[in-house]
């Protein structure tokens, strides 16, 4: 522990004031009583499916193009959900084959 | 007589949301329990992770701040990276302006605790006639909220003692985003959207690099969806 219980709690409420702002800006700004500008309506109505390809873009930004296994146990196990989503349609079973897939890959054939 | 009827209205869409969050169950508890270790290891014990898991409640962002805690204080620069970290919640929270709407004083805690795996699924999710809306968002919140919380405090009391090879286990988190992907991809409407996703983050990644690429992927989202507002509309 490098810094006091003291300096440690501040850096603690500094990181979650940060999170809060980024939390509750657009619901202070664009507040329930009255009715949101237009493209914003719009923005809440387009953004869900564009910020679900962030997220999977996210996850998977560290894998390396250069060096072993390039990215091919994410990449099948990716497949592997869509094929499992698209034949069986069933949320869990879905997220946990890949899931399962994957741990497989990468600690039995990819180690 | 009123009081048995909310809770079996909330026991009613509790039931509902639980199966749901199992993945972020998983996630989180892997996770959580990875940065219990990690912040044990600096010297840091089971009181300031679980605060900082429960007060601040943001993971990316607590795992960066393990840096941040083992150089000099500068609360200052802790905050400021914070609310870089945590932009993307900008863009969760116009997304909830219309699904949150009228739900009193729980909604405050909604708010504070909107993280990734909680926009997903709140997002995505259509919740059936019968259910009151407020308790599955509700739910949904509070299982995942404590989810994180429970982990770290897992990890902070037993961590070493995991002995179970959970190697690829966090992959659950990923393949709950792909899913949901999927099941956002389902309504034609949404896909032009969801594809300037993928392809406006991978721009992103390959111009500003794995570290930085939240803030100029959003900008590039967002600018395309404005652009694009007429075709997208249809």
């Amino acid at each position: 522990m490098q810094l006091t219980g003291t300096q440690t709690l501040i850096t603690i409420l500094a990181i979650a004031l940060g999170a809060v702002i980024t939390r509750f800006a657009p619901f202070i700004l664009f507040p329930e009583t009255k009715e949101p500008p237009i493209f914003i309506t719009y923005l809440g109505r387009v953004l869900p499916p564009a910020m679900m390809g962030l997220l999977v873009v996210y996850c998977l930004k560290g894998i390396s193009m250069e060096c072993s296994p390039y990215g091919i146990p994410e990449l099948l196990s990716i497949i592997f959900i869509v094929i499992l989503h698209e034949w069986m349609n069933n949320v869990l079973i879905s997220i946990g084959g890949g899931t399962y897939l994957y741990m497989f890959l990468i600690q039995v054939i990819f180690c | 007589m009123i009081k048995t009827g909310v809770k079996k209205d909330f026991l009613k869409a509790f039931t509902l949301a639980f199966p749901s969050t199992i993945p972020v169950l998983t996630g989180f508890l892997v996770l959580g329990m990875a940065y219990g270790v990690l912040m044990q290891t600096k010297g840091y014990g089971l009181i300031w992770s679980v605060l900082m898991s429960a007060i601040a409640f943001c993971g990316s962002m607590q795992f960066v701040a393990i840096t941040l805690l083992t150089i000099a204080f500068n609360p200052m620069q802790a905050f400021t990276l914070s609310l870089m970290v945590n932009a993307r919640h900008l863009f969760y929270g116009i997304s909830m302006l219309e699904k949150y709407k009228g739900l009193g004083k729980a909604r405050a805690f909604l708010i504070y605790v909107l993280c990734d795996e909680t926009f997903s699924i709140s997002s995505s999710v259509t919740i059936p006639d019968g259910i009151n809306r407020k308790y599955f968002y509700l739910s949904i919140s509070l299982l995942n909220y404590i989810y994180w919380v429970l982990g770290t405090f897992l990890g902070s009391v037993a961590g070493k003692y995991v002995h179970f090879n959970t190697t690829g286990l966090d992959f659950v988190l990923t393949s709950l985003f792909v899913v949901l992907f999927l099941e956002q991809w389902k309504t034609p409407n949404n896909r032009l959207s969801a594809m300037i996703g993928i392809i406006g983050t991978l721009i992103s990644l390959f111009l500003f690099g794995q570290n930085h690429l939240v803030i100029p992927a959003m900008i590039i989202i967002l600018v395309t969806l404005l652009i694009g507002r007429k075709k997208l509309c249809n």
